[in-house]
């Protein structure tokens, strides 16, 4: 058995870490109140794109553009969101999974544009082709910084460098529920006239020219998309580590009363063989 | 909503919904010249130039200053996705005169690596900011 002394060394430096993992807990509680409302705000946004993209697309019908047909490189540019710190459970290697996993892409294949250090530090180990990262934007992101991202993509997809745009995020779904999601950015697909009967749309007009108005607005699309994207990712990674928190709190909570029983066990134990020792003395001596 | 005399109105912005309500009509800047919207527009996408964004609606007027983004117009709602859009209240003017003489200077000042397309919107960013405070 274990002597008194080492149970209890043991007890206070699990207590210290338990202190910790608690106020992690509390800051991230707090992170992700405020990543979500920013989130949600977002959202309308990003809905509303989506909404008006779609109806426009539904509504030019199938006409040659660049971005909506495939380009001709086979590589694969994918931006992955992750966080630049860890303790937040499997928020990171799940997105890091999703890409590297993938049943029928190629190591060679791809370009991986990192947002976040631990999605960076990961493929940079599997020997994954990594562009410019810009880890800091993860941690307040602006519409600016989607915003020059897209620009950069976008001309890589221009000039040919690469023919595909993904975007490998996690999805905030509620605090305790995040999903890592896998995102077609460019070309886009055409929704393939699904939903026929809802209005034999009228034929919309653009001003400028149709393929010069694709041309601005695709680019603001995938801008909004690459937002959204950033905004949910901050707000599951809070969840993420609130989670992964919570549980080491309870853990460590769980060991401390373990110890505390081995504790007082073994400080019974030692009692009664002092006890034992003296009577025997005390009987020898008699 | 059927109301004949009004659209839907609705300006979302990439952090919050800027205005939503029934308007009577509104002006914008496009990259085609200024346009006003009536109720019964035909279809139009137009993107978005900076310029002054006035909504008639039944409480009287609102300006604001709008600089980029686009709008999907409709019969019945128009739908503006503004990248970046003020009320006036949130323009700081001497910061706008600031820029206003940034951009003229960088202008008149033109070196061949001058990027004119970009002071150029930096001007009508400006300008516009400083004619909705007037």
């Amino acid at each position: 058995m274990a002597s008194m002394r080492d149970i209890k060394r043991r007890k206070s430096s699990i207590q210290g870490t338990q202190q910790i993992t608690k106020a992690m807990k509390l800051v991230s509680t707090v992170k992700l109140q405020r990543a979500r409302a920013n989130a949600e705000r977002s959202k309308d946004y990003f809905h509303c794109m989506y909404d008006t993209v779609s109806s426009i697309l539904k509504r030019v019908g199938h006409i040659e553009h660049r971005y909506l047909s495939a380009g001709t490189s086979p590589r694969k540019a994918v931006i992955v969101i992750t966080s630049n710190r860890g303790l937040a459970g499997g928020y990171n290697s799940n997105v890091v999974k999703l890409v590297t996993r993938h049943p029928e892409w190629k190591k060679e294949d791809l370009v991986i544009y990192s947002l976040g250090n631990k999605g960076r530090e990961a493929f940079l180990r599997y020997g994954y082709e990594l562009r410019e990262c810009h880890s800091d934007i993860v941690e307040a992101p602006v519409y600016a910084d989607a915003m020059a991202l897209s620009e950069e993509l976008l001309r890589a997809y221009a000039e040919g460098e690469v023919g595909e745009i993904y975007l490998a995020y996690t999805a905030f779904r509620n605090t305790v529920s995040h999903e890592p999601v896998l995102l077609k950015l460019l070309p886009m697909e055409q929704a393939v006239e699904s939903e026929e009967k809802t209005e034999p749309a009228a034929i919309m007009n653009f001003e400028p020219e149709d393929v010069e108005a694709l041309d601005m607005i695709i680019p603001k699309y995938v801008t909004s998309l690459i937002y959204g994207a950033l905004m949910e990712a901050v707000a599951s990674e809070n969840g993420a580590r609130m989670q992964a928190m919570d549980n080491a709190t309870s853990n460590a909570e769980e060991m401390i009363s373990d110890l505390a029983l081995k504790y007082n066990r073994a400080r019974q134990g030692s009692i009664t063989q002092e006890l034992t020792e003296i009577i025997a003395g005390a009987e020898a001596l008699g | 909503m059927a109301d004949k005399n009004s659209f839907l109105l609705r300006i979302i912005t990439p952090d919050r919904v800027f205005y939503e309500n029934q308007a009577q009509m509104v002006e914008f800047n496009t990259t085609e010249g200024e346009i006003g919207v009536l109720p019964g527009h035909v279809p139009l996408t137009v993107l978005v130039k900076p310029g002054i964004l006035d909504i008639t609606e039944d409480g009287g007027d609102k300006v604001a200053a709008l600089h980029a983004g686009f709008a999907e117009i409709l019969p019945d709602r128009v739908t503006i996705l503004a990248e970046i859009i003020e009320w006036p209240e949130e323009i700081d003017e001497g910061r706008a005169e600031a820029a206003k003489e940034r951009a003229e200077e960088r202008l008149r000042t033109k070196t061949p690596e001058t990027d004119v397309m970009r002071a150029e919107t930096a001007l009508q960013r400006a300008m516009a900011r400083i004619q909705v405070l007037r």
